[in-house]
C-alpha cells in the first residue's frame, strides 16, 4: 500500500465500518430478512393490498406537496437570511432549526391544536370552507414543518459563497433581475437545492410522530405508510410490518440514488480537465 | 464615446472614497486610473459603470447625463479583477450570455458566429466548450474580455485586469490588450496599482491619492515632471533627502540645487536611483557605502550620507564594492518639493 502522510486510517476506517455495520446495516438487514420470511406471493399480496397502496399514495403525494412548498418557502427564507440585514435576523436564523429540536409529537399536537376546527388557524379556515386537521392538507403541513430546515440549511452556505461580482457581471451584460436569478443564481444553487429537496422529501416520507396527531388516520384517506407498518406491528404481524417497511426503504434508497446522480450532473462544471 | 466626470463625490458610511473628481476621457482613448489601495480608483470605475451611484456630481457619456442610468442600460463592458465568469457555463455560453439576454434578438447562428469571431479575437479558438474551472487564469481573463466586448459596449472598463496573474502572463496580456484596443478603437478606462502597467499601456495616466486626482498626463509627462512628492514616490523608486531652501535654492551639506517656486524653510530633495554618479573626488554629497544588492543588469548600492540619511543608487555591474568606502554622490535631474 502507498505510504500515507496522515496517520490513523486503519483505526478510523475500522471504527467507521463497525459502526455502520451495527447501527445501519444490521437493523436494515434484519428488516429485509424478516420481510423475506414471507413467500413472494404473500409478500406481494401484503405490499400491493388496497390499503397499503392507498397509504403509499397519501404518503408520496403529501411528501411531494410538502417538499415543493419547502422548495419555494425554504429558498425564500435562506435568501432573506443571507442577503439582507434586518433586526431579528439572527433570531429567524435560529428559529429555522426549531423543527429539528422539537419532539415531533409535540409539533404534531401543537399543529393539531392550531388547525383543529376550533383552533386559532383552523377556525377562520373552516369559516371559508378549508378543513386542515384530519385531512391530507394537515399531513402536508406537518411534513412541511418538520422538513423545512433541510432546504434552508443546504442552500444557505452556497448562497453565502456566491460571488456578488457574478451578478454585477450579468447586470453589465444587460440581464434583468429575473434573468440573473434564473440563469446565474439558480443554476449555481441547483446542486444544493437538489440535496435539500431529497433530504426534505426523504424526511417527509418517514415522518411519523408529527403526522399521526393531525392526520386523523382514516384508512384509504389519511393513513400514511409508516402508520400502517406500525399498526401491523401492534397486531404482532411482524412479517407484514417488515414487508411494508421494506417498500419505504426501497423508495427512499432509490430516491436518494437518483438525486445523487442528478447532483453529479449539475456539478459537472466543477470538474477540472 | 467621450466620458466626462464632473466633480464626482462618493462616501461610504463615514469614509469619503472620492472627493470631487473631474476628468475628461476622449473618445477612443486608453486611460489608466493609477493609485495605491484606498485611493478611490475602483470606486470611480464602478461609478462610471453604474455599479455605484455618486453622492454628488455628474457623469456624462457624450452629451448625455448618464449619472442615474442603471448599469444594464448604460452600455459598458466591465472586466472584473477576478474575472467573474459564470462557473456553470462554458466559455462559449459565457461569451454568448450578453447577446442572449439582449433586447435585440439575434438568431442562434448569428450568436454562435459572433462567439467564434470573439474567440478568434482573444486567441482562444477551440476552447468554447470548456468550463472556466478548466482553463488558466490568463485564458479566463481573455474570456472575460470577450464576454464584455460581445455586447458592443460604448466604453470598456477594466478593474485591475491583470492583478491576479503572474508577471510574464501580465506583460504579454498588457501588450495584447493594447493591440486589441488599437484595433477596436473603443474608449477604455482601466484601474491599476501597478505603475509599470499604467505607463506601459495607457495613452494617459490619471494618478489618484486619497480620493483626489493628483496628476493627469501622458506617461512621458508624469514621468518627466511629477507634480508632487507623492507622484514622484509612487511612480518608482526615489531617494528623499532633507534639505533647506532659501531664495529658491535648496542646500544639503555644501551642495545647492535649483528650487524654483519653493518657499524658504525645510524641503525635500528627490532623485531616481539611476540619476546618481558615485565619485571618489570632491563633488556632490558626501556619503559612505553600506551594502550592495546585485541585479541581473546592475548593482543597487545602499549608501548613507554623513548625517545618516539613506541613498540608493544604481551602478554598473562592474562597480567595485568596498564596505565603508567614502565618496561623493552627484545627482542628475534633482527635484525639490515642499516638506
Amino acid at each position: 500500500m502507498a505510504r500515507r502522510i496522515l496517520p490513523g486510517l486503519p483505526l478510523t476506517l475500522g471504527i467507521t465500518l463497525v459502526y455502520v455495520a451495527i447501527i445501519v446495516v444490521l437493523p436494515l438487514g434484519a428488516l429485509i430478512f424478516k420481510a423475506a420470511s414471507l413467500g413472494p406471493e404473500d409478500y406481494w399480496r401484503i405490499v400491493s393490498s388496497e390499503r397499503a397502496m392507498a397509504s403509499y399514495r397519501v404518503t408520496i403525494l403529501c411528501a411531494l406537496a410538502a417538499t415543493l412548498f419547502n422548495l419555494v418557502f425554504g429558498l425564500a427564507l435562506a435568501w432573506v437570511i443571507v442577503r439582507y440585514r434586518f433586526p431579528g435576523r439572527r433570531f429567524v436564523d435560529a428559529l429555522v432549526d426549531l423543527p429539528f429540536a422539537l419532539p415531533t409529537a409535540v409539533a404534531g399536537i401543537a399543529l393539531t391544536t392550531l388547525f383543529a376546527s376550533n383552533g386559532w388557524f383552523g377556525a377562520p379556515l373552516a369559516a371559508i370552507g378549508i378543513k386542515v386537521a384530519y385531512t391530507p392538507l394537515g399531513i402536508i403541513i406537518a411534513m412541511a414543518f418538520t422538513s423545512l430546515p433541510f432546504i434552508v440549511r443546504t442552500v444557505q452556505p452556497v448562497l453565502e459563497e456566491l460571488d456578488p461580482a457574478l451578478e454585477e457581471a450579468a447586470q453589465t451584460l444587460g440581464a434583468s433581475d429575473m434573468e440573473i436569478f434564473l440563469r446565474v443564481i439558480l443554476p449555481q444553487l441547483a446542486p444544493a437545492l437538489l440535496a435539500g429537496l431529497s433530504l426534505s422529501f426523504a424526511r417527509s416520507l418517514g415522518e411519523f410522530g408529527a403526522i399521526i396527531f393531525i392526520a386523523g388516520n382514516q384508512p384509504f384517506e389519511t393513513e400514511i405508510t409508516a402508520l400502517l407498518a406500525f399498526i401491523r406491528l401492534e397486531e404482532y404481524d411482524y412479517p407484514a410490518s417488515a414487508a411494508i417497511a421494506s417498500v419505504m426503504l426501497f423508495a427512499a434508497f432509490t430516491m436518494l440514488a437518483v438525486t445523487n446522480l442528478l447532483q453529479a450532473r449539475a456539478l459537472r462544471y466543477t470538474v477540472k480537465g | 464615446m467621450k466620458i466626462r466626470l464632473d466633480t464626482v463625490v462618493k462616501t461610504f458610511d463615514t469614509f469619503r472614497a472620492v472627493h470631487g473628481v473631474s476628468l475628461d476621457i476622449e473618445s477612443g482613448e486608453l486611460v489608466a486610473l493609477l493609485g495605491p489601495s484606498g485611493s478611490g480608483k475602483t470606486t470611480i470605475l464602478r461609478m462610471v459603470a453604474g455599479l455605484e451611484f455618486p453622492d454628488g456630481g455628474a457623469i456624462y457619456f457624450g452629451d448625455e447625463n448618464a449619472t442615474d442610468i442603471e448599469v444594464r442600460h448604460r452600455g459598458v463592458g466591465f472586466v472584473f479583477q477576478h474575472y467573474a465568469l459564470f462557473p456553470h457555463m462554458t466559455v462559449g455560453e459565457n461569451i454568448a450570455f450578453g447577446m442572449k439576454v439582449s433586447k435585440t434578438k439575434r438568431s442562434a447562428a448569428e450568436i454562435s458566429g459572433r462567439v467564434e469571431h470573439l474567440l478568434r479575437l482573444v486567441q482562444l479558438e477551440g476552447l468554447q466548450d470548456r468550463f472556466p474551472a478548466q482553463i488558466s487564469g490568463g485564458q479566463r481573463q481573455r474570456v472575460a474580455l470577450a464576454r464584455a466586448l460581445a455586447v458592443d459596449p460604448k466604453v470598456l472598463l477594466l478593474d485591475e485586469p491583470f492583478g491576479a496573474l503572474d508577471a510574464n502572463v501580465r506583460r504579454d496580456l498588457r501588450r495584447w490588450l493594447r493591440k486589441i484596443h488599437d484595433e477596436l478603437g473603443i474608449t477604455t478606462l482601466f484601474v491599476t496599482h501597478d505603475q509599470a502597467e499604467a505607463l506601459d499601456l495607457a495613452d494617459r495616466v490619471v494618478i489618484l491619492d486619497k480620493g483626489k486626482i493628483v496628476q493627469t498626463g501622458t506617461p512621458e509627462e508624469v514621468c518627466r515632471a511629477p507634480a508632487s512628492a507623492f507622484v514622484m514616490n509612487f511612480l518608482g523608486d526615489a531617494n528623499r533627502l532633507k534639505v533647506t531652501v532659501s531664495g529658491e535654492k535648496a542646500q544639503i551639506q555644501n551642495v545647492t540645487f535649483d528650487a524654483p517656486d519653493i518657499a524658504d524653510g525645510p524641503a525635500e530633495l528627490f532623485f531616481r536611483p539611476a540619476d546618481v554618479t558615485w565619485r571618489e573626488d570632491g563633488h556632490g554629497i558626501q556619503a559612505t557605502i553600506a551594502r550592495v544588492i546585485d541585479r541581473p543588469d546592475s548593482r543597487r548600492v545602499l549608501a548613507l550620507t554623513v548625517d545618516g540619511q539613506p541613498i540608493e543608487f544604481d551602478a554598473a555591474p562592474e562597480f567595485p564594492f568596498r564596505a565603508d568606502a567614502h565618496g561623493f554622490v552627484e545627482i542628475r535631474r534633482p527635484r525639490v518639493y515642499p516638506a
